[in-house]
């Protein structure tokens, strides 16, 4: 049985420790390439989470049931399927959405990260414990394509979550706002090079924090120790 | 002992095959009426913002007329109907931008006045070249109500190619492709203007096409 601190562990791997961007540095493409707005990041990131949970859960299900010489197959299959079913399901029933992020739906099926966390966690665990990893690590992307959408949007078109609505409805129109005065912004932020500097910067950052913690960790050990 | 190793790997791959595939057959099923349904919805939007609700009384995305260009694509028709009379079409025209090709929905009276147009697709660069887009600003709206000859054909040009469209700061090209397929799309409404001109609404066609046969057969 997976206890409750395990699962706490997952989620911490999966939304900061581990991180898929910001430590694996797998999924790249889309972080870069779907980022211009943090509303992109967001929805690109929910998808890829519907995804990597509900792709975790099958292949976790069916762990028994392929040798090991067949799983790539397997998994490639899996996710394809998936993908699949939610770019069916969102064109049919989330139909806004879908022409915001219909393009990169199809993407996710090339993205590393559900592969990884299917081929290391998922095909290795039992279905719950890889349910709850595939959702924290698909949150943990989310968050990271939305501060990288949200810096790229306030540095480039001076608006934070602009058309928030169209992705999550009317109700969520307050989180549209306007940070620097129109035509301030820096262009080549929302342009390809703004996408390689932001996530540049924010590596350096999840370092810096890490390294710091780390050493404080020791510190505060060291004392005990002597 | 190999070979037999061989064919549980391939049975193994061949059920999974089959499960998700059946799967996929099942959400295509449950999804398919839905998503065309969309599809409608999506031009029926796109054609609204380009023919006026006032001038037609039927369904813009039933009654097409598909058409040959100059360069031998077929381009499809969207007709509004009055009475069984045309009042206007709409259809796509597209230019090469400055990256890849911009889709324009014209709407065209049947004087070969534009009733409205709308970006539908581009790729051009955010900030610069995405003004062409109703969303952005108000450029696009300034061409309804002009037609070839208002202004005269050789000034269906962006300024800086002395005609009297503005272009934008640091873009001239995607304007100027803009300016361009509109100016085809009206040429090629003028020279389909008889065809498209004839179209009858899609119930009293078939009606037409036999009531048309009998008295052809009476002449003879």
């Amino acid at each position: 049985m997976t206890t409750m601190a395990e699962y706490r562990t997952i989620a911490r791997e999966g939304l900061w420790t581990n991180n898929g961007v910001l430590s694996m540095m797998l999924g790249l493409c889309p972080a870069m390439a779907m980022t211009n707005s943090a509303t992109n990041g967001l929805g690109m990131g929910l998808a890829t989470a519907a995804v990597m949970t509900g792709a975790a859960a099958v292949a976790s299900m069916f762990r028994n049931h392929f040798t090991q010489e067949v799983r790539i197959p397997i998994f490639v299959l899996i996710l394809a399927t998936m993908v699949t079913v939610v770019d069916m399901s969102m064109n049919a029933w989330l139909h806004e959405l879908y022409k915001v992020l219909g393009l990169f739906i199809p993407l996710i099926v090339v993205n590393c990260l559900p592969f990884a966390r299917i081929e290391m966690f998922a095909s290795k665990r039992s279905v719950l414990p890889s349910l709850a990893d595939g959702f924290f690590m698909g949150m943990g992307f989310t968050l990271a394509l939305t501060v990288i959408g949200a810096i790229r949007e306030i540095s480039g078109s001076g608006t934070l979550f602009a058309d928030a609505s169209l992705l999550l409805g009317p109700a969520f129109k307050f989180m549209e706002m306007r940070v620097l005065p129109p035509d301030t912004g820096i262009l080549m932020m929302i342009l390809p090079p703004g996408a390689f500097l932001v996530t540049g910067l924010l590596l350096v950052g999840k370092r810096m924090i890490d390294e710091r913690s780390s050493k404080a960790a020791q510190v505060s050990v060291a004392p005990s120790a002597a | 002992m190999s070979s037999q190793r061989t064919l549980i790997h391939g049975v193994i791959l061949g059920a999974f095959c089959l499960g998700f595939g059946t799967l996929l057959v099942m959400t295509n099923g449950y999804t398919k009426d839905d998503i065309a349904l969309r599809a409608i919805e999506d031009r029926q939007n796109s054609l609204a913002q380009v023919i006026p609700d006032s001038i037609h009384d039927n369904n813009l995305a039933t009654d097409t007329l598909t058409l040959k260009n100059d360069q031998g694509n077929e381009v499809v028709v969207y007709l509004a109907t009055k009475e069984g009379k045309v009042t206007g079409a709409a259809f796509e025209t597209s230019s090469p931008g400055y990256s890849g090709a911009i889709k324009v929905m014209l709407g065209v009276d049947p004087d070969g006045k534009i009733l409205g147009a709308r970006v539908l697709a581009h790729k051009e660069t955010p900030g610069l070249g995405d003004k062409i887009e109703v969303k952005k600003g108000d450029w696009i709206l300034r061409f309804t109500g002009l037609s070839i000859g208002n202004p005269p054909l050789e000034k269906w040009k962006v300024k800086k190619d002395g005609g009297q469209f503005d272009q934008f700061a640091g873009a001239t090209i995607t304007p100027r492709a803009v300016v361009k397929a509109i100016t085809q799309g009206l040429q090629f409404f003028d020279a389909n203007k008889a065809k498209i001109m004839e179209f009858k609404a899609d119930k009293p066609q078939t009606v037409d096409t036999e009531a048309g046969k009998a008295p052809a057969k009476e002449a003879n």
